[in-house]
């Protein structure tokens, strides 16, 4: 029986979702800016409005250049499908959206992104639909915290800035033995170090900022679907019955396997507005293309530095999932891609200076930085740095912080793909100058 | 046989397509994708005998009540059902099996959610090319063009300007 080819991440890396225009013939995507298709008829037009047929009608629906970047990271994840959003927080927030409601709820990792915390703990409560966070250590922990009224369980890959490493099948399990989905932010692990559906996981969101873009110039998101979660399977009577917006389509019925997508775009992205636009979508497809080259060089050049810092006296801790020494080093091996033989750890890593005030130390050893970049993101081509306590985890409470593992002398680098002797070189200089 | 080649075949091929459990009404997934296919240039026989007794019409075809039936209306006409896509549950394939054997059609096509191990491998065995648990609307617009503007994941990897527009 004849077989489709099975292309390599890097392949699909470059050409999934990119086939060349057929009009023009043009191979890189091009740029549709605009904002509205034609239709062929009235009864075209109709077609397109009743999702008889899949067509370009309007750029909050969908998009032709946008669709390439949502084929392109459903390729790369192994999902069915997905849905390109105007940035990470708004891929998450349409994620839960398509399937939560005022009254229902969710268990998280305690271990965030700070704005996440926000997302879920704020803004999502003011909605109605409430969320307890829990300790990721124990995936037990997951399964006390469910409630009849739980519909979804959040995590991310490796938590930021904790560095830790979910136990994504464990959780899966807790998941799916209460027929929810386990919903993974993907975004620093990326899919080149580990696809979390292969481990259970139903639908993925990453913040496209971050390592698929590559080059920090641009805000996007994108939420992927497996395409085998169960929606009929009672919890989710708005994804079987008929939809108040189209006159009775039935979503999962009539789309199958990608109907979770579908109702996403049609019932919250469409309707709440938080789409990526071309140009957007068009610049994070420029970096993608090298994502199997750039995660390499990250994870490589991490690993160096994690062992730099481990050693070198004026530091009192690290913490890398790849070092043999870090407490989810064996998570870690059992889920990410090896490099050079040694599992995988992406490109984020954090430390505590030794000083007397460390947290003091740290601001100084950040100021004292040549060309490591203070700011606020992640997953560049540049190193990065920063202080999370001060910064992107500012707005926790002192309690929060501590579940999220956020220290008062803990720095987040960010480890870029510079050449690494630089990176050492910055980095060994600045500690002088911090304790010194 | 649901390789991209295989499937690009049969879509290509299969011009006249025997829908049975074709519903009238318009937002059931049988209007779709039945709807679907017409507008990209297949010829659509519905059958379905509740329609078919009153004398009804679907998409502007006349509706039979068995692949049979329908087969014999056609081939007055000269004309003959290419692919049986049946909308039917999976414990009612052997006998629509059957009948796409008997009129000679070349591909059996069960929608989504539909298989039958038994009945399948039998039509397989008279010739034909068999595909379950999958929708000619999806397929069609994965494989000629439509479903990546849906975000859904093609798998088409290739570097040829399609000959085909996808509207």
């Amino acid at each position: 029986m004849a077989q489709d080819h099975p292309y390599g991440f890097g392949t699909l890396a470059i050409h999934a979702g990119a086939i060349p225009d057929p009009v023009t013939g043009a191979r890189a995507t091009p740029i549709h800016q605009t904002t509205s298709f034609v239709f062929d008829s009235a009864e075209h037009a109709a077609s397109l409005f009743n999702l008889q047929t899949f067509g370009n009608v309007y750029s909050r629906i969908g998009n032709p250049t946008v669709s390439v970047l949502e084929e392109r990271v459903a390729a790369l994840e192994g999902g069915r499908a997905a849905l390109a959003c105007a940035s990470g927080m708004a891929a998450q927030m349409t994620a839960l959206l398509a399937i939560l409601k005022a009254g229902d709820h969710i268990v998280a990792a305690s271990t965030l992104y700070g704005g996440t915390v926000g997302q879920l703990g704020v803004g999502f409560e003011r909605l109605g639909i409430n969320t307890t966070f829990v300790d990721p250590a124990d995936p037990e922990n997951f399964r006390r915290a469910m409630r009849p009224n739980t519909r979804a369980v959040y995590g991310e890959t490796i938590g930021n800035p904790l560095v830790n490493v979910l136990d994504i099948a464990a959780m899966a399990q807790v998941a799916h033995d209460h027929g929810v989905p386990l919903v993974i932010d993907n975004t620093v692990a990326t899919p080149w170090l580990c696809r979390p559906f292969e481990h259970g996981a139903d639908i993925v969101v990453h913040s496209a900022t971050k390592y698929f873009g590559g080059h920090g110039t641009t805000m996007a998101g994108v939420v992927v679907e497996s395409g085998k979660f169960d929606w009929g399977n009672g919890n989710f009577p708005d994804m079987v019955e008929p939809s108040r917006a189209y006159h009775g389509v039935k979503f999962y019925e009539t789309f199958g396997d990608f109907g979770y997508t579908m109702k996403a775009r049609m019932e919250v992205n469409r309707t709440f507005g938080a789409v990526l636009s071309p140009m957007n979508a068009w610049l994070i497809l420029q970096g993608i293309e090298t994502l199997h080259l750039r995660m390499q060089a990250h994870c490589r050049n991490a690993r160096r530095v994690a062992e730099f810092l481990r050693d070198h006296p004026l530091v009192a801790w690290v913490n890398y999932p790849g070092l043999a020494d870090s407490p989810y080093h064996a998570l870690a091996a059992k889920q990410f891609r090896p490099v050079d033989g040694l599992p995988g750890g992406s490109g984020i890593l954090t430390f505590g200076i030794r000083a007397e005030d460390p947290a003091r130390a740290g601001e100084r050893f950040i100021d004292a930085c040549e060309f490591l970049s203070h700011l606020a993101n992640i997953g560049d081509a540049k190193t990065l740095v920063i202080h999370p306590a001060s910064t992107t985890h500012r707005q926790l409470s002192e309690d929060e912080l501590k579940k999220a593992g956020v220290g008062p002398d803990m720095i987040r680098l960010s480890v870029g793909i510079e050449e690494v002797d630089d990176i050492l070189w910055d980095l060994d200089q600045a500690l002088r100058k911090a304790v010194g | 046989m649901s390789d991209i080649s295989t499937l690009r075949h049969i879509l290509a091929t299969c011009r006249t397509v025997a829908v049975v459990g074709l519903s009238p009404q318009w937002h059931r997934p049988s209007y779709f994708a039945a709807k679907y296919m017409q507008a990209h240039g297949y010829r659509i026989v519905p059958v379905n005998p509740l329609v078919a007794r009153e004398g009804g019409d679907i998409l502007g075809e006349r509706c039979y009540p068995t692949v049979q039936a329908a087969a014999q209306a056609l081939a007055a006409q000269g004309q003959s059902i290419d692919m049986v896509d049946c909308f039917r549950k999976s414990e009612d394939i052997p006998p629509l099996a059957d009948a796409a054997i008997e009129i000679g059609a070349k591909c059996l096509w069960l929608q989504l959610g539909v298989e039958h191990a038994e009945a399948e491998a039998k039509a397989a065995q008279a010739g034909l090319r068999v595909v379950h648990d999958r929708c000619v609307k999806i397929e069609h617009a994965r494989l000629f063009g439509g479903l990546n503007w849906a975000g859904v994941n093609t798998r088409v990897i290739s570097a040829k300007r399609p000959q085909q527009l996808p509207y």
